[in-house]
């Protein structure tokens, strides 16, 4: 069924009797022409342009758990596209665009608020540091404004400006970042790919890889052993464990990030604002709620919880940055498992196995690059060949030296 | 998590700076270039038991290594790195 003012009204009227669930819940083939291992945004993203995109619709999609359990139901839900680098920066403008017209595109209300993304910068040689990366995007395209001190304040008056050690010089403005309402994305994805015939299976882990004579022929799972022809994976903070099975080596560590909400308050943060010390970024979600983190714990860790010292830091930063977070109380914290790599920077390619495809590495700026990581995804595993927006991402670029490392802090995963 | 430093007891790990994976072992100079690549890039990313460098910058600034349970950050123990088993020799 098609989603639309008209089907809200017919539903509301005759009490959802007629609803029908949003995808089926499909008992596995023996055989696919593709699987994908991961029920994440960037697996059901996958899936979904592999059916639009390039017909192929023999298609599964296994999840462990349930589809929106992992990272794609944790974050913060920040969208953006202010990359420095050549080989970031167009990837994630292709993913803004498709945000920008992903409701459309998948039928599915998905909440995209192009709200602004505001960095902060509180020295002369921050301000130059973003004036650079503003610089760089308008170069791509891309939409960037420095502010000065009152342009901020114009802004977001509500901030500490005057803080003694790390006062407000100004900041960079992207205005057509935001945020999106994660579930959803999650939920639209997987109910646009089922809807053109893939199958997404929940609740079905892949336990091995079955390879023969250096080819992939399936995967062995809780619910039996799946063929496939090609073989995706999308396991985001599990990439290393699932990866292994595949006699695969990757330039990953597993980190915990940890998130936080507070109580519903009225209306007062209506951007994405983040610290520029300490890293702390913050929005306001449509409950009330402001949503916020911070970084890593800093340790591997495949627990999705984190530790207090964290939450300390957090809790500071926020304060000093907007003095008023003060009185709010928090209501909830959780945690989720980041794939860090050597060079803070994704993984969408080929591996040495010619029907082995990866999708890994995400960091903490994966849910922003879903749309993108898909459609690259899907175009590398159907035509066998990455997509020139994922060209540069591939594995082997840390054996041949060409790493892509955004904040320039060299082959150490939790610093990124 | 409580991180049990032989030199000062048991800390909280704010007082710690994590370094990673103790299993991993630096080649001779003259290794194959191959062995570089995977000592500077390729970690074993455990589900589970690991060995793990910290330093305790925040007190005796004695670098350590850790057993550590990744899944339920369950903490073993934390010896002197020098007295702790060669990389090359630990079956992980
Ligand atoms: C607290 C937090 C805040 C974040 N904030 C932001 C943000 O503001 N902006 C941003 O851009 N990014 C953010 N991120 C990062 C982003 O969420 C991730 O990079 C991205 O969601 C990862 O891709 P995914 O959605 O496919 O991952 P996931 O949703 O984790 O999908 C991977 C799936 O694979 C499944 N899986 C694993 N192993 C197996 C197996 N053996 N068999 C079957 N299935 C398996 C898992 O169950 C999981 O569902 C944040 C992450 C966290 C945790
Ligand atoms: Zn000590």
């Amino acid at each position: 069924m098609r989603y639309s003012a008209f089907s809200l009204l017919a539903q509301a009227l005759t009490g959802n009797r007629f609803a029908k669930p949003a995808w089926r819940e499909p008992e596995p083939k023996p055989h696919y022409d593709v699987i994908i291992v991961g029920g994440g945004g960037h697996g059901l993203a996958s899936a979904y342009y592999l059916a639009k995109e390039h017909g192929i619709t023999n298609v599964a999609v296994l999840e462990k758990d349930h589809i929106g359990s992992g990272n794609v139901g944790r974050n913060t839900t920040i969208i953006r596209s202010n990359y420095l680098l050549e080989e970031n920066n167009p990837f994630y403008e292709k993913s803004l665009q498709l945000w920008e017209g992903l409701e459309q595109d998948f039928n599915f209300n998905a909440m995209v608020s192009q709200r602004g993304v505001l960095m902060l910068c509180h020295s002369d040689g921050q301000r130059d540091a973003y004036a650079r990366r503003g610089n760089a995007m308008r170069l791509h395209g891309v939409d960037a404004e420095l502010l000065d001190r009152q342009g901020v304040r114009e802004m977001v008056p509500y901030l500490d400006f005057d803080n003694a050690r790390f006062p407000i010089y100004g900041g960079l403005l992207q205005r057509r970042g935001g945020t999106v309402r994660h579930d959803a994305v999650a939920w639209g994805y997987a109910r646009g790919a089922d809807s053109r015939g893939v199958d997404v299976i929940q609740n079905c882990e892949v336990k091995g890889i079955r390879i023969e004579h250096g080819i992939v022929k399936g995967v062995e799972t809780s619910r039996g052993f799946i063929g496939c022809n090609k073989l995706g994976l999308a396991a985001a903070g599990h990439s290393s464990h699932v990866a292994k099975m595949a006699g695969l080596s990757l330039p990953i560590e597993s980190h915990v990030l940890q998130a936080f909400v507070s109580e519903g308050i009225k209306p007062m943060i209506d951007n994405v604002v983040i610290f520029g010390v300490g890293h702390f970024y913050v929005s306001q979600s449509d409950k009330g709620g402001l949503v916020f983190g911070g970084d890593l714990d800093a340790y591997n860790s495949y627990a999705r919880r984190g530790n207090l010292p964290m939450v300390e830091h957090v809790m500071e930063a926020g304060v000093s940055m907007i003095p008023a977070l003060g009185r709010v109380r928090v209501l909830r914290a959780w945690g989720g498992i980041m794939d860090m790599t050597m060079d803070g920077s994704p993984i969408i390619g080929k591996t040495h196995i010619p029907n082995l495809y990866l999708n890994a590495g995400w960091c903490y700026g994966g849910f922003k690059a879903t749309p993108a990581s898909g459609f690259c995804f899907a175009h590398t595993i159907a035509r066998d060949q990455p997509h020139e927006l994922n060209a540069a991402f591939r594995l082997d670029r840390f054996r041949r030296g060409y790493p892509i490392d955004e904040a320039g802090r060299g082959a150490t995963p939790n610093l990124h | 998590m409580l991180l049990p430093c032989p030199y000062c007891g048991p800390r909280s790990s704010e007082e710690f700076t994590y370094l990673g994976d103790a299993s991993v072992k630096r080649p001779s100079p003259k290794a194959a270039f191959e062995k570089w690549h995977e000592f500077v890039h390729e970690r074993r990313n455990p589900m589970g038991l690991i060995r793990e460098f910290w330093q305790h910058t925040g007190g005796c600034r004695a670098w350590l290594v850790c057993e550590r349970n990744t899944v339920t950050h369950e903490v073993f123990n934390m010896v002197p790195a020098r007295s702790a088993t060669p990389p090359g020799k630990v079956k992980a």
